[in-house]
């Protein structure tokens, strides 16, 4: 299905009901996934519900404030035990049959367990099931069913050079960051045409150009078409061994400040004042500005304006639930959180001006690859093939020009997933010391 | 709120302006519906949450002014979004969809500063937008409505428009039409 050498993929895997039972089988289940992040469960008691592949999960703090992840699913008949989107409790109770369950996934009250259950039900085993691995990176949280997944940091690699700029404060701090609010919606798409999209496909830039020639950047109101950070920067296009791939600039040391939002002066002169200051604390990192990137398999990012992180949730082979999580610092003042998720709703997610145009490739991209004839036909990866690897940018496979390098080695990835290999491989460690030889 | 003849008669007057509204979105005369918005306007759709009995009033909708909406905008991006629809390459909307605007249940709520010679109005309904899209795609948009009318010569401006659209996880793959 995947052919690398000739770089083609098949629309089978767009399409196929079997690759996608596959991919829930034996991707889902051993990927580390992003399922929310710490800012929405500040407290004891307070949760999240989410979703893991296309199972229901619940993000929960216990009243110790441990952070856990479990099946949304009562153990005895397999009712939800929590509707709710979020909030706070001391139990999770199941309506259908009341049996209750602590924060810490504890099964705590089945009634009537004297006269029904005695001798038989043994409690400590039929708590609420939790995943194999649980990780909280910078207030990110993620995790995985598979107790032999390798650490989350080993996992994510070196594509944490990209990530940490998402996900720390616009200053430099590690982490700090927030979760305003949720989009949630579904759309007819298989869900890798959206997770390839934000692997770095710059080339689809022409589909939204009917927003450039409108004018709706962040500084669209004081008459600026764009606030391009990365103009005198290095693009570049990066694929690493377990999968993520993304597109990120290096501006030279001297770099200035790019006024942004510049139509109000509170929040521009936040922004100056955080580039410098993450100049002054990060050095040489602070070159790096991120784009997009996809972190395998489904969760991708807006590392600048708009911010936050979105998971393509497989819905169905031909279907999608999409969760946009978007981020501020937390701790900025008031109207810097206000001005940017104006811009962030007017740019993303089913409303986006941007975003809409997107959805609208991937759905008729699934719909005209399940045909007959068209399946014949595969998909074509070829772009940049034959470019040398720019390997003194970084580690990873790294292209100075738009490529289909990421999205390649994403499905190479994915292919070993599919093929159930073991998490040397899954890592890439083959491929690591390929790339150095490269050097 | 007394109804008596003065409200009927401008409950008809708003029900017309309403109906008339409506039809510029669906006969896609967009330019002149941007005239019918005022400069100030509140364009406004909250997400809808699953909460807890007793926390709706609270916590059910998300809120003007915070946080993530599916709109929370005002003139200037109503009007960047027409003027998308036409460039003609926003291929979200091209071509274009077919769009009908239901508007139902209509009720004058608040009416300012008096029955016989209102300036501003408060008017409820319920809305059902039928959307289809090329061949296949259709969606259905149901939910409630709050305007404020604002008297402007012998018709109406929309100051504000709040749109609670019955839905949780949106069931529509965008937002590319006009409400």
């Amino acid at each position: 299905m995947i052919n690398l050498a000739a770089g083609t993929v098949d629309r089978e895997i767009f399409t196929s009901p079997d690759v996608h039972r596959q991919e829930l089988e034996k991707l889902f289940t051993r990927s580390w996934l992003f399922v929310g992040h710490e800012s929405q469960i500040p407290k004891p008691g307070d949760f999240f519900v989410s979703r893991m592949g296309d199972g229901p999960v619940i993000l929960c703090r216990d009243d110790r404030g441990g952070i856990h992840v479990f099946l949304n699913s009562c153990r005895h008949r397999g009712m939800k035990v929590c509707r709710y989107e979020h909030g706070n409790t001391a139990l999770f109770v199941c309506p259908y049959h009341s049996w209750s369950y602590t924060t810490d996934g504890k099964l705590q009250g089945v009634p009537q367990y004297r006269t029904l259950y005695a001798g038989t039900l043994n409690r400590d085993e039929w708590g609420l099931v939790e995943v194999a691995r649980m990780a909280n990176y910078k207030g990110t949280i993620w995790a995985s069913w598979d107790p032999e997944a390798p650490d989350f940091l080993n996992w994510l690699g070196d594509a944490v050079d990209h990530f940490d700029h998402v996900i720390d404060c616009r200053d430099g701090r590690p982490g700090g960051a927030e979760v305003i609010g949720v989009h949630k919606w579904v759309f007819p798409s298989n869900w890798k045409f959206a997770a390839e999209n934000f692997l770095g496909d710059s080339y689809h830039n022409p589909s939204h150009r009917s927003v450039d020639m409108v004018g709706m950047s962040a500084s669209a109101q004081a008459g600026q078409r764009r606030d391009n950070e990365y103009a005198k920067g290095q693009r570049v296009w990066v694929g690493y061994p377990q999968g993520h791939g993304m597109t990120s600039g290096y501006v030279p040391d001297d770099v200035e400040y790019t006024p942004t939002y510049q139509q109000y002066p509170e929040v521009d002169e936040y922004f100056r004042h955080c580039f410098y200051e993450r100049k002054r604390r990060l050095g040489e990192r602070a070159n790096l500005l991120p784009l997009v990137g996809t972190i395998f398999p489904n969760a991708s990012y807006h590392g600048r304006q708009p911010r936050g992180i979105c998971v393509w949730h497989p819905h169905g082979p031909t279907e999608t639930e999409a969760w946009r999580f978007f981020l501020v610092d937390a701790d900025a003042p008031a109207a810097v959180k206000d001005v940017p998720r104006r811009y962030y709703m007017r740019y993303s997610g089913p409303a986006g001006m941007t975003e809409q145009d997107d959805m609208e490739n991937w759905l008729y991209a699934t719909a005209a690859s399940k045909g007959t004839i068209a399946k014949r036909y595969p998909l074509n990866y070829q772009m940049s093939m034959k470019l040398p690897n720019a390997t003194h940018l970084g580690p990873g496979e790294v292209a100075t020009q738009m490529t289909d390098q990421t999205p390649r080695n994403f499905y190479r990835v994915w292919q070993r997933y599919m093929s159930g290999d073991n998490w040397d491989s899954l890592l890439g460690r083959d491929i690591q010391p390929m790339l150095r030889a490269a050097e | 709120m007394k109804k008596g003849l003065a409200y009927f008669e401008l409950k008809q007057e708003i029900e017309e302006f309403l109906y008339q509204e409506a039809d510029l979105l669906d006969t896609r005369k967009f330019r002149e519906w941007l005239d019918l918005l005022a400069e100030d306007l509140v364009y406004f759709m909250p997400i809808r949450r699953n909460v807890k009995f007793g926390e709706h009033d609270e916590r059910e909708n998300t809120r003007q002014g915070e946080g993530i909406s599916w709109f929370d905008e005002d003139k200037w991006t109503v009007t960047k979004r027409v003027e998308q629809i036409l460039t003609g390459v926003h291929y979200a909307e091209e071509p274009l969809s077919r769009v009908t605007h239901m508007v139902s249940n209509v009720r004058l709520l608040d009416v300012k500063p008096s029955m016989e010679d209102p300036d501003e109005v408060t008017v409820g309904c319920r809305f059902l937008v039928f959307q289809s899209r090329v061949e296949y795609e259709h969606y259905t948009f149901i939910g409630r409505r709050t305007d404020v009318l604002r008297r402007n010569g012998d018709s109406w401006l929309i100051a504000r428009r709040e749109l609670i659209l019955e839905q949780n996880v949106l069931l529509a793959k965008n937002l590319s039409i006009l409400f």
